[in-house]
């Protein structure tokens, strides 16, 4: 039986990768595929909780969160494919549209 | 018998007039000319149901109330109202006519009509008020609509400053106006002609301690005091000395509106108001000597003035300010219904000689001078022989209806004590000076050789129909208004004022007789100062160069104003507007706009647009929550 803490520190390495592959990387996909690690680093907490707490509602959580992570890189995808038409790149740095 | 018509119909033709002016243009006169012709009509009805001794106030509605207070607005008509809408309406409808050849073709045709029929509508509302709020609501309208229609020609620097100069000097009047006003309120507790009326003789003997808020000690008569302010608003309103200096000046306006103002509308409000407030002046003897006065000095410096002037309109216009002075001075002896009399026939024989310098004015391409006309009477005989009758009724020669009214005026003056006999005096003088100048007129416009600009003087000929019927029917007028017996009509409206003078008194029939000799002399002189020896008035104002120039520039008011009022206020203004409006007012709204802008362009250097930077800042944030959770 691995206990508890061995999941949640695996959670906040992967969450924390996440978060330093959004904030440093600038290849736009890659920034996508690190939000995707965050989710799933969440994924992993609720898994790891649930079967802790013997309380399904957990891995019932999981579920909505892949479906909507599904979504949510069609959407993303899309609107990168779009950038990348209209600049001719996907480096971040180039999409200053949300300046005054 | 609706009397509300008679105001409401010249305000329904402004209204559709300025709200539709833009479509209707050149036919605008078939909107205004029916409106005040019907509005003539109801006026002559009127006229004759007075007549008949009906004399009724009618409430319109309440326009507020507030406390004890309760404005109400209303119509009072009794035979001084029906013989002021007489004379408003005809004057007014015939300028309506005339108007329609004048403005022919010109921009701004249907604003013009819009325009008179609003001041047709304000003077017939002010002479129907029966309070004294509705009759200052209109007496400021009537201001406005003069403003409106001297600056006409608005892109004429000159116009845009007689409007101003009319409207400013008019306010200095109405401000003493608006404090008689809250007086009479105060004292009475009440705005309403009859209730005010019905109370003034047991105020009479009240007074009013005008130091009080400094704690002094001045005790003044209230009603003399009323009386004086409400005066003031009189003063400015009809020219009177010392606020007589805008009349002139609004020559700039189109000759119809001269007309208009001169005869009917807006300057006879003033000696209106005096004669509707009798019941008020007649109980105050000092208040009563100001206007006599007043109305004796202003008749004496508008004749003065009008005997050396070029302009044949200013000459017709310094001949009004004459002419209400002796209105105001008979309506300050308390000869009341002489003093209106002369008021209507003025009317009738002012708006023609108007009438007459529009059509001399178009006939010869918007000449003036009247040293560039001459010999116009074989090529205009009909504005002539107008003229010659106006002319004759202003000199009151005989048998015309000047003659009449100003007779009736100078025997009431003379049977009004010592001041008055001192004062008709000074009349049988300034009827001398009028006859002079009004001939001086004729003879130098009318005869003698042509002066016209060779241009012109070809095509000289008199103008349409529309011109010159309104002028026919004021020549007839002019004369027809002396047998009417007016005064005697007028006499029950004034219960308790002087007396009128009887007619068949020898000292009557020597007044007469005096009056008819002076304006013989006066036509005489003139005709061998400008027709028999031709050299002789430069000659004579060589001689009296002084008196020549003090006349000539009138009397130096203009000058002596503009000295003393008119350009330290300019200075002062100025110095306002560097010193507080420019440094301290827009210093500080503009000051805070900046403080704004800066603090602005600080938070901007936030927004980078990168996205990373954002999604740093919320990762920070985030974790100093959860370090400020996980730590406290």
């Amino acid at each position: 039986m691995v206990p508890l803490s061995y999941y949640v520190i695996l959670s906040a390495i992967v969450f924390i990768t996440g978060v330093v592959g959004v904030l440093i990387r600038r290849n736009i996909i890659i920034i996508l595929l690190s939000i995707e690690l965050m989710l799933n680093a969440t994924n992993i907490n609720f898994v790891a909780f649930s079967s802790y707490f013997q309380n399904v509602v957990g891995q019932v959580f999981v579920f909505f969160a892949l479906t909507v992570a599904a979504a949510e890189v069609a959407v993303g995808l899309a609107i990168i494919i779009a950038l990348y038409r209209s600049k001719s790149s996907i480096n971040v740095d180039e999409f200053q549209l949300l300046k005054w | 018998m609706t009397y509300e018509f008679i105001p409401l119909l010249p305000f329904a033709a402004f209204l559709i007039l300025g709200l539709f002016g833009h479509w209707i243009k050149d036919r605008a006169h078939l909107v205004a000319v029916p409106a005040v012709i019907v509005s003539f009509i109801l006026s002559v009805l009127t006229f004759m149901d007075v007549a008949g001794g009906r004399h009724t106030s009618i409430p319109l509605y309440t326009w507020a109330t507030s406390g004890d207070l309760r404005i109400e607005l209303g119509l009072y008509v009794d035979r001084l109202t029906a013989v002021m809408l007489l004379l408003v309406t005809i004057v007014s409808g015939l300028v309506h006519v005339y108007t329609i050849g004048y403005m022919q073709g010109e921009r701004g045709y249907a604003r013009f009509f819009a325009y008179i029929a609003l001041f047709t509508f304000s003077m017939l509302m002010l002479v129907m008020a029966d309070n004294f709020l509705q009759l200052f609501i209109f007496w400021e309208a009537v201001g406005l609509c003069s403003y409106l229609l001297i600056g006409h020609w608005y892109e004429r620097p000159s116009a845009c400053s007689a409007a101003t100069k009319a409207f400013i000097v008019n306010r200095i009047g109405d401000f003493g106006f608006l404090l008689g006003l809250l007086l009479v309120y105060l004292t009475f507790g009440s705005l309403e002609y009859q209730q005010v009326f019905a109370q003034a003789p047991d105020i009479a003997k009240e007074t009013f301690n005008l130091l009080r808020l400094i704690g002094g000690q001045w005790e003044v008569s209230t009603l003399t005091l009323i009386c004086l302010l409400l005066f003031m608003g009189a003063v400015g309103k009809s020219a009177q000395v010392p606020l007589h200096v805008w009349l002139p000046d609004a020559m700039e306006g189109p000759t119809p509106i001269s007309a208009l103002i001169h005869a009917a509308t807006m300057v006879t409000a003033g000696v209106f108001l005096v004669a509707r407030l009798a019941p008020l002046y007649s109980l105050s003897p000092a208040a009563m000597d100001v206007v006599a006065i007043t109305g004796a000095a202003t008749m004496v410096f508008g004749a003065t003035i009008a005997l050396t002037q070029f302009d044949i309109k200013r000459i017709v216009a310094w001949s009004t300010v004459s002419q209400l002075g002796y209105m105001m001075m008979a309506c300050g002896l308390g000869a009341y219904a002489a003093g209106i009399y002369h008021l209507l026939t003025h009317g009738a024989f002012k708006a023609l000689l108007f009438l007459c310098c529009g059509s001399v004015i178009i006939a010869l391409h918007h000449e003036q001078d009247m040293r560039r006309m001459g010999g116009l009477k074989d090529k205009l005989p009909v504005t002539y022989w107008t003229f010659v009758i106006g002319s004759l009724a202003l000199a009151g020669f005989p048998l015309t209806a000047g003659f009449f009214s100003k007779d009736e005026i100078l025997v009431s003056a003379w049977s009004a004590g010592s001041l008055g006999k001192l004062l008709a005096s000074l009349g049988l003088a300034t009827a001398l000076l009028t006859a002079f100048y009004s001939f001086r007129l004729v003879f130098v416009a009318f005869w003698g050789d042509s002066r016209v600009d060779p241009h012109h003087a070809g095509h000289v000929h008199e103008p349409s129909w529309t011109m010159t019927v309104p002028l026919l029917i004021l020549a007839v007028l002019s004369i027809s208004t002396g047998y009417l017996g007016i005064s005697t009509f007028l006499a029950p409206a004034f219960p308790g004022a002087a007396s009128e003078g009887h007619h068949d008194s020898p000292i009557a029939i020597g007044i007469m007789t005096a009056a008819t000799l002076m304006g013989l002399i006066g036509i005489a002189a003139a005709y061998v100062l400008y027709v028999k020896s031709p050299g002789l008035p430069d000659r004579l104002a060589h001689q009296w160069q002084q008196l020549y120039l003090l006349s000539f520039n009138k009397w130096y008011v203009d000058e002596a104003y503009d000295r003393t009022l008119v350009r330290p206020t300019v200075r002062l203004a100025d110095r306002l507007w560097s010193g507080v409006d420019v440094a301290v007012i827009d210093g500080a709204v503009n000051g805070v706009a900046r403080a704004i802008a800066w603090g602005g362009s600080l938070m901007r250097l936030v927004q980078s647009g990168q996205t990373q930077h954002y999604a740093l800042g919320m990762t920070a944030g985030a974790v100093l929550i959860l370090t400020f959770y996980l730590l406290w």
